[in-house]
């Protein structure tokens, strides 16, 4: 007799409703993208000029910083399968270091900004008219609605980090450090596009 | 592709991905320099669209996963290109 209990599990169902949720967060960011777009072509001489105020070594690190993110996160689910937890816990944990660094970089940027006294609804920005008004409006939201997705990624990746130090994940059950992946991945995808649009297309 | 749960993907093809990637990231960078006009732009887009077909296949594991997951992100990207091909008609020809 067979009297261990049988826990009902859905792997392909999990990352199913994952991948749903992912479509939907690419139609949220598609739709700004588009915004942008079409303001892009109506104000295309103040967006020129006004990305030309972003530093694209600061984009380009930040970059470079996420890709980095994406493979370690991606690595530590082959290090789970290979029943290696401490490095997935490693690589995992580097993930979030590059995250929070991220984040840093983000704030240093956005700093500057608001040194110059550019920010939404500013003074000084109306007073350089509506393409930079739009440029750096879209810019603020965009960028912002970015790192906010980066801090939920951040989060969630921590309760993961915790469920797989406790073996609530294992080379058996990883699911969940999938689905993590897979929204860090996206927000990685998304500042595939944000990147050259506002700091590289000038 | 029977048993793609337990598919691993070697550490060394996420390694061999990510120098692809950041050689993309800092070729557009360079590209962008250099060329003027729509073409950038273009340039630019492209870069990035193949980017994420690498992030995509490999990063997310669509290349390993059920072809649904493909089919569904497929139909996502053509209801935005539709959206953006109407709304750029519109205020083309308006």
């Amino acid at each position: 007799m067979n009297m261990t209990p049988e826990i009902h599990r859905d792997d392909l169902t999990s990352k199913t409703g994952m991948w749903f949720f992912l479509f939907t967060e690419m139609l949220l960011f598609g739709g700004l993208f588009i915004v942008y777009s079409i303001y892009r072509f109506r104000n295309p001489v103040a967006f020129h000029l006004a990305a030309h105020e972003l530093s694209i070594p600061i984009g380009t690190i930040n970059t470079i910083i996420l890709l980095i993110s994406s493979t370690t996160i991606a690595m530590s689910i082959t290090a789970i399968q290979k029943k290696a937890k401490k490095l997935a816990l490693l690589l995992i944990g580097i993930t979030i270091l590059l995250g929070l660094a991220f984040l840093v970089n983000k704030y240093f940027e956005w700093g500057k900004h608001l040194k110059e006294n550019i920010y939404p609804g500013s003074p000084v920005l109306a007073l350089r008219g509506q393409g930079d008004v739009l440029f750096y409006g879209l810019y603020f939201f965009m960028t912002g609605l970015h790192a906010l997705h980066i801090i939920v990624g951040l989060i969630f990746i921590c309760v993961i980090t915790s469920m797989i130090y406790r073996d609530k994940i294992n080379y058996d059950n990883f699911v969940l450090l999938e689905n993590s992946g897979l929204y860090w991945h996206l927000v990685d995808l998304i500042w595939i596009f944000l990147f050259p649009l506002f700091y590289l297309i000038t | 592709m029977e048993n793609e749960k337990n598919h691993i993907i070697p550490y060394r093809t996420f390694l061999y991905v990510l120098a692809l990637l950041i050689t993309l990231t800092l070729t557009s960078v360079a590209i962008t320099r250099i060329y003027l006009g729509t073409l950038t732009v273009m340039l630019a887009l492209l870069i990035a669209a193949f980017k994420s077909s690498f992030v995509l296949r490999i990063f997310m594991h669509l290349k390993f996963e059920k072809r649904m997951f493909s089919f569904a992100l497929i139909a996502v990207v053509l209801i935005l290109c539709v959206v953006i091909l109407i709304t750029f008609l519109d205020y083309l020809y308006r």
